[in-house]
This record gives structure tokens, C-alpha cells and sequence, in this order.
């Protein structure tokens, strides 16, 4: 289906690195699902702007796969909110995703500059 | 109007709409923080956030479940589809209603008769074995033959020899005369079925002069004996004779050689075998079950070797001596072999209507895919994949088929009690007939194979690749393709309903030929019924008498025109029962050249009764008593065979035993049709029952002819013999003519239901010509216009849609006319005097369909022809 809307300010994000991003943030407690999308944005530096039409479906994955748990509280401005929990089996999976994610950005600067791979070899 | 979703989903579905709700107004929040106005806020907010529908279609999908969650969908898009088209639905849905539950009460039907084994442990080793006659058909073997084969043959577990009996009980409440069996001791062994009260029969009590001991069946239990279990060892009266009850049969035990026996006694034949005896009467069915391993091949190498090897052992008789060998052949077949063509015929007949059903179906949805391009198209555009769209459809035509099978159970319901009301009464196991498990999986399996079948044509069409394409053009181009075959599908219609509709053109055409044969005597106005005298008063002395006084007092009621009584009744269905005829001209001592003859031992006044034509002679009459030279009737056929153009009247003939007295034949009478119309062994002697000394018939029919109405003379007859006696049992009462009717009750079932199948048939047929012809009308509808513009006359539209129909139904009946011909083929057993290419069945058949088909073109042709050009041109 073609969805491209038009963020042109946004990078957009690399496949499963949503995932990776979305347990990081939770590293640090318990958030509801916009506070989650605006540390990101703010930890980016405004760069990474998450679509919420990509953020739900990966809370609600990443629930179902029992990497997160969810409960309803009242937030500060006396609103239902659903807030997200990081579960232990979160916790192996940002593991897992984090060292995957850096064994990952390595391989990808090093073909980038191949050059420097060799001098330094 | 949606599904209604679980509870759970339900909760899941709400909580998303708040938790988006709330990351909204959170943001709203922030802008308005940051000094935007609410208004502001809220568009940039929605505007960011993108489509919500498909925010929460997309997370929705991770809750897992989704296929159900997508079948959910097709179902609620699919049952939304076809409450938005209520006729169309009720159309379809009517039409599979039929075919399922059509299809499934005859599957009820053939499916224990043909299919299911016999309900007996070892069903497929139980054979029945029958003696050769001269002509080579089937002869019942006699009692000589079973000891020799209980004592040579090795390839049986068990043999049993069995015959019918009748016995009156008497004793508790009013005598009743009962349906039973006289048999060996080894009958129910043979079956493997023990009693389940008390024992079985033992071989020690199968002894000439025996001890007296009765097997009762459950049914008889339960309605006699109120389900007593001390019954057993209690003794019960038959024929005015003390029988010890040994066993109680199981609730569930068919005894499938003699379905209404409700009780059995051992047979107790002589095993010293004396000449000239009923040990020696063809007069038995025997029965076995072969060994585990021995093939029914095998066993009858086995028989036969037996049968050419005769040992000093056991003497046969010149009437048995089993030269020609034994035949043996599997129970079922035994028993399903008079039915199976029929049973097999019907089944094709209503499996065509079942087809015809799925095409007229099909056509249906494909007419509603041309209606319905345009929200495919739609639904294409927005992303649906072929397979989806396809996924769609067939939901969508499983679920027609469904409601249609659901509906078709209750169809089947009712047919599976109309068709046992109706099944002739030599169908077998017709009790087992009923819907259980296998029919229910039948039922469940044909409608899913209807669902896939009726939706795959028209899914495939509608969801063609052009969809993409077809948002920018109208319907009017792709609509070639679905017309050509819609049109294909009529023609297959038109086809099969001609192949039903000469079928059973071609049983009715049987029919009226079988009802034209002569059966040789005058069968209005005619009450038959059997009369019984039972008990030790009645010896042979008495029992002339009983039946003299009876037949005086019924000729004396009013309304009666004349009453005799004969031991064999013409189209009863009973077992034939006929003799040896040896003519004294006959000298050359070959008991070959001395066929058997149907006996019947007659009180004078029964040709006269039943209006059998006199040839030559005289009739018998009362002057031939007891003490009178033996006379003898005999038939115009025995007389033809045996004395071409002399004169037979006053040669000598021995009916029976070799020993027996000579009789002279002093007259000869016409042909009658004993065992049905169809049969034609018409060999018959004839004596009067006072004559006939060979035994005393103990129950002899009574004829009546009546001035009007038979039946209505019934009781007033049972009365008048009751009046002479009133413990004789009076059983089997019926006109003439009903038993003309149940004689070929067989062709009859099988007429019926291909005449309500092909008239099916025929009204889908005809609703697809319609459907086809009225769509196209729709579609052409401008070019229509433009013909007439352009100078066409009315006469000329009518004769352009005209031409369309008939040129379908003339494509269908030619195609049709071919599988006619191969289908005749099958129900050849079933025709009587008639070909089955016989041309006034086809060309009748013909001329009705292409009748009806005329009537179905009319209306969409006169819509056609008062299109009005200015208005359709306008339009465009």
C-alpha cells in the first residue's frame, strides 16, 4: 500500500531499529506511548521522529512478544493513559538488540570507509 | 451492522481508541503549552498523526489472530453482501437447499444399502448358496443338498438352511398371527449374532420331533411381553403348541433374510432323508458364512467339485442332483441386487440436480460479479490483492453454501421420512435408512465441495487482472467475457436437465407400457386377503370345512358378486409356488422334459371370480370333490409347450411326487401373471382344493369381486368368516389393485423421483435461460436503443432476443441429447418395452424443455422489445 507521507525532515528509521529504540527508552521506566515517541525525538536531537503510525503496532508487537507489559494510570493532567513496563525478557532482547545494533553500525562505517579498515589493519 | 466481536477483542478494540485518544491530546497539550491556540493545536496534531483508521488497522494486526480476524471480516462482508442483495440470496440459497438436501436424503438411502457393510461381525464371509434349475436360474436348494454340504464342504465356519413361517399366538390377549422363521440350529451362528437374553439354539434340539423352543425378537418382547427378562424358560402358545422361549434377540439385531421375523423355531427336518419328502422340496434359502481367508471363489470351486462328485453317502434325487452345480454369491449382493440399478440410477439422477443446482448458482453470482465490478475495482485500488479479492468471493459462496446446506439438513429431514413413505416394500434394510454420522459428513462434505465449486468461476472472473484498469472505463468491455460464460453455463443446464428429463421420460413411457400388460385377469373391484385356520381342531376334514362355510358366508353379504379362495394369489409377491408336472404323453422318462408349473388348489367359482378367461373345456366346479376323478385346469402356455395345436383336454398328467395319483386335464385357461407383470412364467395347473391331497393348505387366499367399492367391503367380510370362527387370523388385506401397484412399486420409486428430480431441473433450467437472457437485455439495453433508432421493428428486438434463447437451448439439447443417449445406458434394467432411445420419450422431452424455455425467453425479450431508444440514447 503506498503510504509515503511526507517527513522530510525525519530520517527515516531502519527496519527492527524501531524495536531496539523503543526498549532503550523504556530502560529508564515506565512511559505511555507519546512521551515514548517525544524522548526519542528529544534524545535524537530532533532528528528521529517517530511515525505513530509505526510506534503502536510495534508497542503492541513488541507486548505481544512479552518484551513490555502495559497498565492504564492517570497521568498528571488526570488522563487515562497506557503506560509500558520493560520485562525481563525485554531486558535480554534490548541486550541481544543493542550488541546486534553496534556489531551492525560497525560493519556498515567500516564498508563505508574501506580505506581507512585497511590502514588500520 | 457488524459481527458482534468477543468480549475480549471488544475491550482490545476500546482500549486502542483511548490509548490513541490520549497520545492526541497529549500533543494538543504540548502545542498549546507552547502557545498555539487550541484550534491551531489540534489540525497540526491530526495532521501529523496521519490516518487513525489505518494507524489502528496496522496495530491491530500484531495482536495475533489475524486470520481469524480477517475470516471474521470476509464473514461480516460477506453476510453485509448478501443482505444487501435479499433476492438474489434467497434464490441462491434456496437452490443448494434443494441439491444438498436432495442429494442427501438419497445418500441417506443407498448408503446402507449399498455402501455400509451388513450389520453383522463378519458381513463380508456371509454367502448365500442357491441349486441350479433346468433353465439355469436360481433354484432354492433343498435339505438333501445342506447335509451333504454341512458334511463335505470345508469352507465354511457355518451353513444354515431357513424358510418362512406363520405362526398364530394365542394365549395372551387376542390371537395374533406373527411373521417368523423356521431355520437351523446354526442360523444365528451363521450370522454371528447370540441372543442377548438366555441361549441360542443348540444342535441337539434340531432334531426330527424335537423339543418345541422359540428365539423372540426384541420387538416382540418389548410390545408382548412387556420386556419380561423371565420370559426366558416360559412357555408360549403357537398353533395351539407349547414353545419353550429360549433367547431374546439383541434391539439392534437386523435380521436382513426375513426383515419382519419377529420369531424363530428350528426347523427339525427328517436327517434320515426319506424320498419323496419335504427334505427333498426346493422350498429352502441357505445361508453361510465362509471361513476366514477362504474367498467366495474358492468356495464355490469348492461346492462345485462337491456337487460333481455325488457318494454312495448321500443318494440324490433326479431333481437334485446338482448336476449343473451351486451358485453362491455374497449376502449384500443377494439381498441389494434387485435394488441396486435402481438405487444406483437415482443416485446419478440426483447428483445431475445437484450439479445443475451448482451451475444455476454459479451463473447467479456471476451475474452478481458483473453488478458488482465496481466495488472490486474499488477495493483493488485500495490495495485488496487478487487472492484477497478471491479469498473474498469464496467466503463469500461458502457461506451460501452453508445456509444453503443448513437449510438442505431440514430439506433431508423431511425427505429421508417421505422417501422411506415411499420406498417399495422390498427395499432392504429400509430401516436403517436415516441421517447419522456418515450422511452428516456427506451433508457437510458436498456442501463445501458446492461452496468452492459455485464460487471459483465467478471469484476467478471477478477479480481478473483488468481490474486495475477498469476505474477509468465502463463495465461494458469485460463484460464479453462473463457473458460468453454465463451462456456456456445455461447450456450446460439445459443439458443435464434433457438427460434427466429423458430418463425419466423414458420410466414413465415403461410405466404407462407396464400398466398396459394384460395380467390375464380383470383387476377392478377386487378384495383379496388371507385367510388361516391354526390350532390342532382343525384337520384336514375340519379345515374344509372352515374355509366352505367362510366362502358361503361372504357370498351370501351384499354388495359381493362372487368369492372364491386359491392357495396362490396372482401379483401377491409371494414366493412362487409351483410343482413338477409330469404328462403321461411325456414316455421318455426324462424328468427334464417335465417343468415346473405354478399350483394352485382353487375352490370352484375362482376363474369365474377373478374372470380368467376360458380357451377350451369346461371349468372346474363343484361336482369335483373329494371323491371325483381328478381334474386338472391348466394354463393356454403349459398347454402350447407341451401340445403345440392338439387338443389337451383329456390327456393325463401326475402333479408332483412320482408316486402320486393321475389327474385328466378337462379344461384350458388364459395366461396370468403370477409373480408381476414383467415375469412371464405363465405355466400353471389348476385343482380344486378338496382334490389336492398332497397336504392341506392351511392359509388360502380369498377373492372377492365386489359390485362397487372393494375396499369398503373389508370389514363386513371379516366379520362374516369371524362369524364361522371367530379365532382365524384374517391378515393381508388389499383391493387388486394396490397389489398391482406394489408389484412394480420398485419402478414406480424410481419414476417418482426422476419425475420431481427432471421437473427440478427443468425450473433451474429454465431460471437460467431468464437470468441470462434478462442480463444481457440489461446490458445491450443501448445497443437496443440504437437498433431501433436506426430503423429495427419491435418484431425484429424480439426476434434478436428470441434468437439468443433458443439458440442456448438448442446448443443445451443437442449437447444433452448426447448424454442422454450414454445415460439411458444406465437405467436400461429399469425400462420396460420400451428402447431406451425410444422417440417419443425424447421428442417429448424436447418439446417440454423447449417449451419452457420459450416462456422463460418471453419476458426478458418483451422488455427488450419495449426499450424505448429516445431515453436509453439520452442516457449515454
Amino acid at each position: 500500500m503506498p503510504k509515503k507521507l511526507p517527513y522530510q525532515n525525519k530520517i527515516e528509521l531502519l527496519q527492527g531499529t524501531l524495536d531496539l529504540l523503543i526498549l532503550q527508552t523504556l530502560q529508564w521506566g515506565p512511559h505511555h506511548g507519546y512521551g515514548i515517541s517525544q524522548l526519542i525525538r528529544t534524545n535524537s536531537g530532533q532528528v528521529l521522529q517517530v511515525d505513530t503510525g509505526s510506534l503502536y503496532p510495534a508497542l503492541h508487537r513488541l507486548e505481544r512478544q512479552k518484551a513490555i507489559t502495559s497498565e492504564w494510570k492517570i497521568s498528571e493532567n488526570k488522563q487515562q493513559v497506557k503506560v509500558y513496563r520493560l520485562t525481563a525478557t525485554g531486558k535480554k532482547q534490548l541486550a541481544t538488540e543493542r550488541s546486534r545494533w553496534e556489531q551492525l553500525s560497525e560493519a556498515i562505517a567500516r564498508a563505508l570507509n574501506p580505506h581507512k579498515k585497511e590502514s588500520e589493519a | 451492522m457488524r459481527l458482534r466481536l468477543s468480549p475480549w477483542r471488544r475491550q482490545r478494540e476500546e482500549e486502542l481508541d483511548e490509548e490513541l485518544r490520549s497520545h492526541l491530546e497529549m500533543a494538543v497539550q504540548d502545542r498549546i503549552e507552547r502557545g498555539e491556540t487550541r484550534e491551531e493545536a489540534e489540525a497540526a496534531v491530526r495532521r501529523e498523526f496521519g490516518n487513525v483508521g489505518l494507524i489502528k488497522e496496522v496495530t491491530r494486526q500484531m495482536w495475533g489472530g489475524m486470520w481469524i480476524e480477517q475470516l471474521l471480516q470476509d464473514l461480516r462482508y460477506g453476510l453485509r453482501s448478501l443482505r444487501r442483495a435479499p433476492g438474489f440470496t434467497i434464490v441462491a440459497v434456496l437452490t443448494l437447499a434443494l441439491g444438498i438436501g436432495a442429494s442427501t436424503t438419497i445418500f441417506s438411502a443407498v448408503n446402507p444399502i449399498l455402501f455400509e457393510p451388513l450389520p453383522y461381525p463378519y458381513a463380508d464371509r456371509i454367502t448365500m448358496i442357491w441349486d441350479f434349475a433346468g433353465d439355469s436360474s436360481r433354484l432354492y436348494p433343498t435339505f438333501g443338498t445342506y447335509r451333504e454340504l454341512v458334511e463335505r464342504s470345508h469352507s465354511f465356519d457355518a451353513i444354515a438352511v431357513m424358510k418362512p413361517w406363520q405362526p398364530t399366538m394365542t394365549g395372551r390377549a387376542e390371537p395374533e398371527r406373527l411373521d417368523g422363521q423356521r431355520v437351523s440350529a446354526s442360523y444365528f451362528q451363521v450370522l454371528g449374532v447370540p441372543p442377548v437374553l438366555g441361549r441360542d439354539f443348540d444342535p441337539s434340539d434340531d432334531q426330527f420331533n424335537g423339543p418345541k423352543v422359540a428365539i423372540i425378537s426384541d420387538g416382540l418382547w418389548r410390545r408382548r411381553f412387556g420386556s419380561d427378562a423371565k420370559i426366558v424358560g416360559q412357555q408360549i402358545t403357537l398353533d395351539a403348541n407349547p414353545y419353550t422361549v429360549i433367547g431374546v434377540m439383541p434391539s439392534g439385531f437386523e435380521n436382513l433374510l426375513a426383515s419382519s421375523a419377529q420369531l424363530w423355531t428350528l426347523l427339525q427336518y427328517d436327517k434320515s432323508l426319506p424320498p419323496e419328502s419335504r427334505e427333498w422340496g426346493h422350498h429352502l434359502r441357505m445361508v453361510g458364512r465362509l471361513r476366514s481367508g477362504v474367498g467366495t471363489d474358492q468356495a464355490e470351486r469348492e461346492l462345485n467339485v462337491i456337487a460333481r462328485t455325488p457318494v454312495q453317502e448321500f443318494s440324490r434325487p433326479p431333481h437334485a442332483t446338482l448336476e449343473r452345480g451351486l451358485i453362491i454369491n455374497s449376502l449384500q449382493d443377494d439381498l441389494t441386487s434387485g435394488v441396486k440399478p435402481a438405487l444406483l440410477a437415482i443416485l446419478g439422477a440426483v447428483l445431475l440436480v445437484l450439479l445443475i443446482a451448482c451451475v444455476n448458482v454459479t451463473n447467479l453470482l456471476m451475474a452478481r460479479g458483473a453488478q458488482r465490478r465496481g466495488e472490486f475495482v474499488m477495493r483493488a485500488a485500495l490495495g485488496a490483492t487478487r487472492a484477497r479479492l478471491i479469498r473474498q468471493l469464496l467466503t463469500e459462496s461458502l457461506l451460501l453454501a452453508i445456509i444453503g446446506g443448513v437449510l438442505g439438513m431440514v430439506v433431508a429431514a423431511f425427505g429421508v421420512s417421505a422417501l422411506v413413505a415411499l420406498s417399495p416394500p422390498g427395499l432392504p434394510r429400509a430401516s436403517a435408512i436415516g441421517v447419522d454420522g456418515t450422511v452428516f459428513a456427506f451433508a457437510f462434505g458436498i456442501t463445501t465441495l458446492v461452496g468452492l465449486l459455485v464460487g471459483l468461476i465467478p471469484a476467478l472472473h471477478a477479480s481478473r487482472s483488468d481490474l486495475h484498469t477498469g476505474l477509468q472505463q465502463s463495465s461494458r468491455r469485460t463484460a464479453g467475457g462473463q457473458q460468453l460464460t454465463r451462456r456456456m453455463l445455461v447450456v450446460a443446464e439445459v443439458a443435464l436437465a434433457l438427460v434427466l428429463l429423458v430418463s425419466a421420460g423414458l420410466l414413465l413411457r415403461s410405466m404407462q407400457r407396464l400398466f398396459a400388460v394384460d395380467p390375464g385377469f380383470d383387476t377392478s373391484h377386487l378384495l383379496t386377503m388371507q385367510v388361516q385356520t391354526s390350532g390342532h381342531r382343525f384337520n384336514e376334514d375340519t379345515t374344509h370345512l372352515f374355509f366352505a362355510q367362510s366362502l358361503e358366508a361372504v357370498r351370501q353379504l351384499p354388495g359381493v358378486t362372487s368369492a372364491a379362495f386359491t392357495s396362490q394369489l396372482p401379483l401377491s409377491g409371494d414366493m412362487e409356488d409351483g410343482y413338477g408336472v409330469h404328462f403321461e404323453s411325456n414316455t421318455t422318462g426324462n424328468p427334464e422334459a417335465d417343468n415346473a408349473a405354478l399350483r394352485y388348489a382353487v375352490s370352484p367359482g375362482y376363474f369365474e371370480t377373478m374372470a380368467i378367461p376360458l380357451r377350451r373345456g369346461r371349468l372346474l366346479n363343484a361336482h369335483d370333490g373329494a371323491d371325483a376323478p381328478l381334474a386338472v385346469v391348466i394354463s393356454e402356455s403349459l398347454a402350447k409347450s407341451k401340445f403345440l395345436d392338439q387338443d389337451p383336454i383329456g390327456q393325463r398328467l401326475r402333479i408332483g411326487p412320482s408316486d402320486g395319483p393321475l389327474g385328466t386335464v378337462v379344461g384350458v385357461v388364459g395366461n396370468v401373471k403370477q409373480t408381476s407383470l414383467v415375469v412371464s412364467q405363465s405355466d400353471a395347473v389348476y385343482i380344486t382344493t378338496m382334490q389336492w391331497r398332497l397336504f392341506v393348505d392351511k392359509a388360502l387366499w380369498l377373492v372377492v369381486r365386489a359390485r362397487s367399492d372393494a375396499a369398503a367391503l373389508a370389514p363386513a367380510i371379516r366379520q362374516s368368516i369371524w362369524s364361522v370362527d371367530k379365532d382365524q387370523p384374517i391378515v393381508r388385506v388389499a383391493t387388486m389393485e394396490d397389489l398391482l401397484a406394489a408389484s412394480a412399486a420398485e419402478r414406480r420409486f424410481a419414476l417418482i423421483l426422476f419425475e420431481a428430480f427432471g421437473l427440478v431441473a427443468l425450473v433451474l433450467a429454465a431460471t437460467g435461460i431468464y437470468g441470462v437472457l434478462s442480463g444481457s437485455v440489461t446490458e445491450r439495453t443501448r445497443e437496443i436503443g440504437v437498433r431501433l433508432a436506426l430503423g429495427a421493428s419491435r418484431g425484429n428486438i424480439l426476434a434478436l432476443v428470441f434468437r439468443q434463447g433458443m439458440t442456448l437451448t438448442g446448443l443445451g439439447v443437442v449437447l444433452g441429447l448426447c448424454g442422454a443417449v450414454v445415460a439411458s445406458q444406465a437405467i436400461i434394467t429399469l425400462l420396460y418395452g420400451v428402447s431406451r432411445l425410444d422417440p417419443i420419450a425424447y421428442l417429448g422431452v424436447i418439446s417440454l424443455l423447449v417449451g419452457v424455455s420459450v416462456i422463460a425467453c418471453w419476458v426478458p425479450a418483451w422488455r427488450a422489445a419495449r426499450v424505448d431508444p429516445s431515453i436509453t440514447l439520452r442516457a449515454e
